[in-house]
């Protein structure tokens, strides 16, 4: 299935390879940087590539191309997933997935894709049993292996290939056991020019932190399941328990994962948090225009809205922006285009406002179109949805696990069209 | 190697040693000579004899490799570390060798036996990792070795290896392909693998070796629909792409009356000025059409429609869509939309996964468009999105368009227009016009949108919308003249040659409708002809043959010139249209008759063109795949297949006795029984001491055993081995128990061997004859059956004895070997007659020996109990608590070459060592000739683990069967135990893997001591599970039959009647092993599990949870 694997930064260069058939000369990778060069952005990369005797399936992730090779048939999506369980691995192993971490890990790296695939069709993909098989470098463990000369590789299979869960180690131990629960929902909406919602909808994910010694198996439930339309599951999650009884009975693999994420049905009308005044003018003569945008909560359930950031990409013949921010701060990067007001939290007595003009490149035409706006905020302690977790319970276990549910809301792809 | 250096600069802290001897200067040294400095330097680290040294010089190796630097040099260097005792060196050896092994194969070579070394290790893991390697050495001397390695782990007892070898095999393939055929019987063989660790990786092989061998799938299609759900992410993509493939061939289509109405209705619109002929025809299409009306799916195309739906709930996209195809390819149309939902969803994924979904949902919005249409919001555009997806997206939304919604997606549109990526507003703009193709009442309202933005200032924006008026106006020109005025305008400032040539086509085309301008726009032209585009000139010189043809007065010099500079361009297809042209239309001597036509040619009506999704028809290729989405055929790509007009024999799918059909069959059995009143009755108020059981034990030992010695002296050929296991056991105490046990399980011995004597050819009798024989041998059994009926003296037991008698006949009879058969089982013969006729007619001999389960006896015990009668009869029935003795396959007589082997605990302690789990084993020999010597050799442990063997059989006639018992200590774990079964001519590796319940014997406790241990064994050590009763497992006697079934274990009086205790301990170290069961009001109950060893305990209670469940 997947032949060779070249990890690429930006700048064009390979800076791994990993074959796991017959070696396939790097040159392969020419045509990969033909099809960059012609698309510009990295976003616009096609992730499928043909090329006179491979396929390329590309994606690019924290500024790196992972670009595997192909040379027969098999699912895109097959290799993308995959691809990006490669690049959370590194996350989880080195705590950010980046050409400095993988260079200083090379060996490591090395011997995970070795684990990760065999003959190109993946062989150990879970975290918990890839832990088991190689230890994650940590300053002490590379410490006591210097001097003890042990190494990082486990001598015995992990139990977890062989048992019903194998997402989850055996003979995990903690002296404080927790579990906490993080439900993240996003709105993702377009508002048009005057306000109106022209979509909007939530998206969801429960991410969880479990930390509890041996096998306990949780059931967790909440208030209000018959909110939640469309939802997908980490594969512990017992599924027939979901269809009959609408509550998530599962045995957690160790550590960090994404327990289930969901889609809130969009007949409820979705909460606007903030609403938007805005107005962008670019005038014919004097190659100049006038901005004017003034945020405000709207919905907010009774809590305050956070981190309140306004980006705009504005028209390539904006040279520079002279603005004046009643609250937070602003830059402009003359290069990118990008206009980013950090307004911060938002309160209801004084609204913020930016306001002042924007210098054009002289003798080009004015803009046919204003750009849009993309808002990012967040709201700690509060569902959009209104979601809430019932209650979790834990057996199979003895002691008393600490349990904590946490709940943000954050704008997803929020934007306002003017 | 200023790379390598400034690499190694990078890598900083962690490669410390030796580094300062080449992190000089390149510039002192030379290319060379570092370069032979770093190599030497390496070869002395990995000659030393610190393995620290050999790891750090490996690690740096490893980093030359992945930066793609060349380190072949030194593989002798590295090759001589293959051996090496540290795990992480030897692992990175491998990686090293996998990586140059190809270049080097005469060196590569060194390390085979090593890795054939490794593939007989004990430990699992190095096994695995030893065939991996070793296939991945892509070596071609090697291949036969490769294959013995697979076929050897093919048949390990670890999952694990078993997978390895399933990957290993599209390795050898590639490498030799003339070693298909044995391939494919390896993977044959794999395929009935029945762990879920196997299943994705041997599909996987099948897809790769021998996709088109689909009628291996045929007997693993079930089981691969039922373990669908547990096997990992990526087997599940594989396998449903497999099986959507292969129900295409075995099923009929479920939209087959629809499409054959569509079909229909087409022919008699065609048809309908035709002959008779073409009638008949059409009636045979009716009479086809009313034949297949009642469409019935098939349970098997439901099977795998129920089992794959769950899995739209992924978090793994992959799955997602293969599920998703399958529903497009497979599922009737009413069924279809529950895709779109779970494809919605995917949109929020990564864009790379966006892209190649929107291409999916593309292709099925054009065939199903009602399934996306809720769901059109989702695919609005964000000025955020890549161009890539903003134009997939677009697709989208034009094919969604209809008339209810065209208004929300026009108006959508419009804010698209504005957009500032403009290959997104070309592309916008096609999509107007696409919708006001096919949305009649749209037309007009996009047509008078698109000539606004011809004024728009952006030139592509006009080119494009030029472009696509220009294919809206062919539709109706004649209202539309002021348009065409308007845009012959637009020739003066547009400069895009798509654009230009639109509009010259334009006027030309109607140049009726514009007389007075089209011959001016040929004047500009000419006189920009030279500087334009080869598209451009082109449609010059068309306009001005048309214009030459239709208005010559005023055009007739304009056109000599336009073809006289046409003649001399440098292009060529421009020079030979204008001779052409020039040929045509201008009348001259030579020009032939088709200079009258001229006008006919050039002017004639010419269809619309229709705009069309390029995504149309790309639904032949599988969905979801790489074909699909380059919509071109990629290498190995299998097509998918077109329904069969009528479905093939669907019963190629049985499997031979399909277990879980024989398991309800019998549980029904079970049921019935259950519900007559004695049994139910008797138990709500029986109270038995059991502890006085032990106690009879002894008194009731002898008789039986006499018993048992006198059926044994009368068949002349009875087993030595089991005669010596009597002589020990006429010293044990517990004798008796494991007496009146073989004397259940294994009656056929005696029985057997009495048969053969009566008739040499027995075996090859058919089973009436064996049955005739059975019941020819009553009379010598009946003498038996009386002094056992005299024993009980009570109805009740005879039956409960014959109800398992009955059971027991069913599987012997139902499985090949000479039939079993007890002196008990004897005594009902006549009785059981007809139900013995329908067993015997089952044409399908099974492997598979279904479990005896006699749970009745166990109960009725306590019932007996309570009636007060004799120790003795209790004795044999309490002690052995049988219930279920299930036959497991140890060897498969094929793979046995003939020599069939199965084993059942019997739930007997086993006398030589009580610490030990007896295992009782029954070797067949269906081959023409004796098989001699059967011995165990080489048992591979776990540590603690020990074997005790039983005596080796020195001669197994052809057609024989023979029980034996050895026996097992697993240290009370589960881990298989491992051995060689060895005949006289061959070894088979074979394991054995206890269920956790047999690795307890039963305990007799009274209520009290049950509560004094349970009040011990709290906390960590109890496990308490609330669990929902089976429709099956309402009643008393079910719940205790399930239980026991599970697990050897006895019951515990309990004053309660909602309560069920049960009581044993492990067979090695004797830890108490009490399990509770409450009933709970509604159905529910709640499990109890107390156990100090806690493994046993928490998997005890998942197999006792998933046996009252069900």
């Amino acid at each position: 299935m997947i032949h060779s694997l070249f990890l690429i930064n930006y700048a064009g260069d390979i800076f791994l390879e990993k074959h796991w058939k017959s070696v396939i000369s790097r040159s392969v990778c020419d045509y990969f940087f033909e099809a960059q060069e012609k698309a510009g952005e990295p976003d616009n990369v096609p992730p499928v590539i043909r090329t006179p005797h491979h396929y390329l399936i590309n994606i690019f992730r924290e500024k790196i191309f992972f670009v595997s090779v192909i040379q027969t048939e098999v699912p895109p999506l097959f290799v993308i997933e995959f691809l990006h369980r490669v690049a959370e691995m590194f996350q989880d192993y080195f705590g950010e997935c980046s050409e400095a971490a993988i260079k200083d890990n090379v060996v490591i790296v090395y011997e995970l894709l070795e684990e990760m695939l065999d003959n190109g069709f993946p062989l150990a993909t879970e975290s918990n049993i890839l832990k088991e098989l190689i230890k994650p470098p940590t300053i002490l463990r590379s410490m006591v292996n210097t001097i003890t000369g042990s190494s990082n590789l486990g001598e015995t299979l992990p139990t977890g290939q062989l048992s019903s869960v194998p997402w989850r180690r055996v003979g995990v131990k903690y002296t404080n056991n927790e579990a906490y629960f993080d439900v993240v929902e996003e709105i993702d909406a377009i508002l048009d020019k005057s306000g109106t919602t022209v979509f909007a909808e939530i998206q969801g994910v429960v991410d969880a932190c479990v930390k509890l010694t041996g096998m306990p198996d949780l059931t967790l439930s909440f208030m209000n399941p018959r909110l939640l339309d469309d939802v997908s599951f980490h594969p512990c999650v017992r599924f027939k328990r979901w269809e009959s009884e609408k509550v998530l009975s599962f045995i957690p693999p160790d550590g960090n994962f994404r327990l289930m994420s969901y889609h809130v049905n969009a007949q409820n009308l979705v909460a606007i948090p903030v609403y938007v005044k805005q107005n962008i003018n670019f005038f014919d003569s004097g190659s100049s225009g006038r901005l004017d945008i003034t945020v405000g909560p709207k919905q907010t359930m009774g809590k305050t809205v956070e981190n309140v950031i306004v980006t705009i990409h504005m028209p390539k013949v904006v040279l520079s922006a002279n603005l004046t921010a009643t609250q937070g701060t602003y830059t402009y990067d003359p290069v990118t285009k990008i206009l980013v007001w950090d307004i911060g939290k938002l309160t209801q007595q004084k609204l913020p406002n930016l306001k002042g003009s924007l210098s054009l490149q002289s003798g080009a035409p004015k803009p046919e179109e204003n750009p849009s706006l993309n808002i990012d905020l967040k709201i700690q302690q509060l569902a959009i949805s209104g979601l809430k977790v019932n209650r979790l319970d834990m057996y199979g276990e003895k002691y008393k696990p600490f349990k904590g549910v946490k709940y943000v809301t954050k704008a997803g792809k929020f934007q306002v069209r003017t | 190697m200023s790379t390598g250096s400034a690499f190694n600069d990078e890598k900083g802290g962690s490669s410390s040693t030796g580094e300062p001897e080449y992190g000089h200067d390149p510039a002192s040294g030379g290319i060379f000579s570092s370069d032979y400095k770093r190599h030497d330097d390496l070869k002395e680290m990995l000659d030393s004899n610190k393995d620290s040294l050999k790891l750090e010089a490996m690690k740096r190796i490893v980093a030359m490799i992945a930066r793609g630097k060349n380190a072949s040099d030194l593989f002798p260097a590295v090759v001589k570390n293959v051996a090496c005792k540290n795990i992480e060196v030897k692992k990175l050896v491998y990686v090293y060798l996998v990586r140059y092994a190809e270049e080097q194969q005469d060196l590569a070579l060194l390390s085979i036996s090593t890795f054939q070394r490794g593939l007989k290790d004990p430990n699992q893991l190095i096994r695995a990792s030893a065939l991996r390697v070793l296939s991945s050495i892509r070596v071609t001397i090697i291949v036969p070795i490769m294959m013995l390695a697979i076929k050897e782990a093919a048949s390990d007892m670890s999952p694990y290896v078993r997978k390895t070898a399933a990957h290993a095999i599209p390795k050898l393939y590639s490498l030799d392909p003339e070693q298909k055929d044995q391939l494919i019987e390896v993977i044959e063989k794999l395929l009935a693998d029945k762990t879920t660790l196997v299943a994705g990786s041997v599909v996987m092989a099948f897809e790769e070796v021998c996709p088109e061998r689909i009628d291996l799938i045929h007997k693993n299609y079930r089981k691969l629909c039922n373990l669908l759900i547990d096997v990992e992410e990526w087997g599940q993509v594989v396998i449903i792409n497999m099986l959507t493939r292969y129900a295409r061939t075995q099923f009929l289509n479920p939209n087959i009356n629809e499409s054959l109405l569509e079909e229909g209705g087409e022919k008699a619109f065609y048809g309908s000025d035709d002959d008779d002929e073409d009638d008949e025809e059409k009636k045979a299409e009716a009479a086809a059409l009313a034949k297949r009306k009642p469409y019935v799916m098939d349970p098997d195309h439901r099977l795998l429609l129920r089992n794959t739906k769950p899995l739209l709930q992924s978090r793994n996209a992959a799955v997602v869509m293969a599920v998703a195809q399958l529903y497009f390819h497979l599922a009737p149309k009413a069924e279809v939309g529950v895709i779109a939902k779970a494809l919605v969803r995917l949109m929020r994924s990564h864009s790379e996964v966006q892209y190649v979904v929107l291409q999916n949902v593309a292709t099925m919005t054009i065939k199903r468009r009602g399934m996306f249409e809720p769901y059109l919001k989702s695919f609005y555009i964000r000025s955020t999105d890549p161009t890539q997806i903003k134009i997939l997206k677009l697709e989208v939304l034009t094919n969604l368009a209809n008339e209810t919604n065209i208004s929300t997606i026009l108006r959508e549109f419009q804010t698209y227009i504005k957009s500032m990526d403009k290959d997104f507003v070309a592309a916008t703009i096609q999509a107007i016009g696409r919708c006001a193709t096919n949305i009649g009442e749209v037309r007009d309202t996009c047509l008078n949108g698109l000539v606004q933005l011809l004024s728009n200032r952006d030139e592509l924006v006009v080119a494009e919308s030029v472009v696509v008026i220009k294919k809206l106006l062919q539709m109706q020109p004649e209202q539309h003249s002021d348009i065409i005025k308007h845009m012959a305008k637009l020739t003066d400032n547009i400069q895009v040659p798509m654009a230009r040539a639109s509009i010259l086509w334009l006027i030309g085309e109607y140049c009726e409708h514009v007389p007075k301008i089209a011959p001016d726009v040929l004047r500009k032209m000419a006189k920009t002809f030279t500087n334009e585009e080869d598209i451009v000139k082109l449609q010059i010189i068309n306009l001005a043959a048309k214009l030459y043809l239709t208005n010559s007065k005023q055009t007739k010099l304009l056109t000599q010139y336009v073809l006289n500079l046409a003649k001399y361009d440098q292009n060529y297809d421009i020079r030979d249209r204008a001779r052409f042209i020039r040929q045509l239309i201008v009348p001259t001597d030579k020009s032939g008759a088709l200079s009258k036509y001229a006008k006919k040619l050039f002017l004639a009506l010419k269809p619309a063109p229709v705009l069309e999704s390029p995504f149309k028809d790309r639904d032949h290729f599988q969905l979801g795949s790489l074909s699909h989405l380059l919509n071109t055929k990629a290498g190995g790509y299998q097509e998918l297949p077109d329904w069969p007009e009528s479905a093939p024999d669907p019963s190629v799918r049985n499997v031979e006795v399909p277990e879980w059909t024989k398991c309800t069959s019998r549980k029904e059995r079970k049921e019935k029984k259950v519900e007559k009143p004695f049994y139910s009755d008797s138990e709500g108020e029986s109270g038995p001491t059991e502890s006085a059981d032990s106690e009879s034990d002894s008194g009731s030992g002898s008789e039986s055993g006499s018993e048992e010695s006198g059926s044994a002296s009368e068949s002349e050929e009875s087993e030595e081995e089991s005669e010596s296991e009597e002589e020990e056991e006429d010293e044990e105490e517990e004798r008796t128990k494991k007496k009146k046990k073989i004397d259940k399980i294994k009656p056929k011995k005696p029985e057997s061997a009495e048969s053969e004597q009566s008739s040499g050819e027995e075996q090859k009798r058919s089973r009436k004859g064996g049955k005739e024989r059975r019941s020819g041998s009553e009379s010598e059994s009946e003498e038996e059956s009386e002094s056992e009926s005299s024993e009980s003296e009570s109805e009740s037991e005879e039956e409960s004895e014959s109800d398992a008698d009955t059971k027991k006949k069913k599987k012997t009879s139902a499985s090949k070997p000479p039939p079993k058969q007890t002196k008990k089982e004897s005594k009902r013969e006549t009785k059981e007659m007809s139900l013995l006729d329908l067993d015997d007619f089952e044409p399908t001999p099974s492997p598979q020996v279904t479990p005896i389960n006699n749970f009745l006896s166990n109960s009725l015990v306590t019932d007996l109990e309570g009636l007060s009668l004799t120790d003795t009869v209790l004795a044999p029935t309490t002690i052995a608590p049988s219930s279920s003795v299930r036959m497991h396959e140890l060897l498969h007589r094929i793979t046995g070459e003939g020599l069939g082997v199965e084993y059942c605990f019997s739930r007997q302690p086993f006398s030589p060592d009580p610490h030990m789990v007896a295992v009782q084993i029954q070797f067949t020999n269906n081959t023409s000739s004796e098989t001699k010597s059967l011995h165990i050799e080489e048992p591979k442990l776990q540590s603690g683990m020990r074997i005790k063997e039983f005596p080796e059989i020195e001669v197994l006639p052809a057609g024989e069967s023979v029980n034996v018992v050895m026996g097992i200590d697993f240290c009370d774990s589960t881990q298989a135990a491992n051995f060689q079964l060895c005949t006289h001519t061959r070894k088979f590796f074979v394991s054995i893997q206890p269920p956790v319940g047999e690795l307890m014997m039963p305990a007799f406790l009274t209520e009290n001591e049950f509560k004094k241990e349970q009040g011990q064994l709290m906390g960590m050590n109890e496990i308490t599970e609330k669990l929902t009763l089976g429709e099956k497992c309402q009643s008393d006697h079910a719940i205790i039959e399930r239980v026991t079934a599970t697990a050897n274990l006895s019951r515990v009086p309990c004053g309660s009647d909602k309560e069920y205790r049960f009581a044993g301990k492990t067979v090695s170290s004797g830890s108490l092993v009490l399990v509770t069961v409450v009933r709970k009001e509604g159905g529910g109950a709640q499990l109890t599990v107390n156990c100090e060893k806690m493994v046993i305990g928490t998997m005890l209670v998942k197999d006792i949870l998933q046996a009252l469940t069900q």
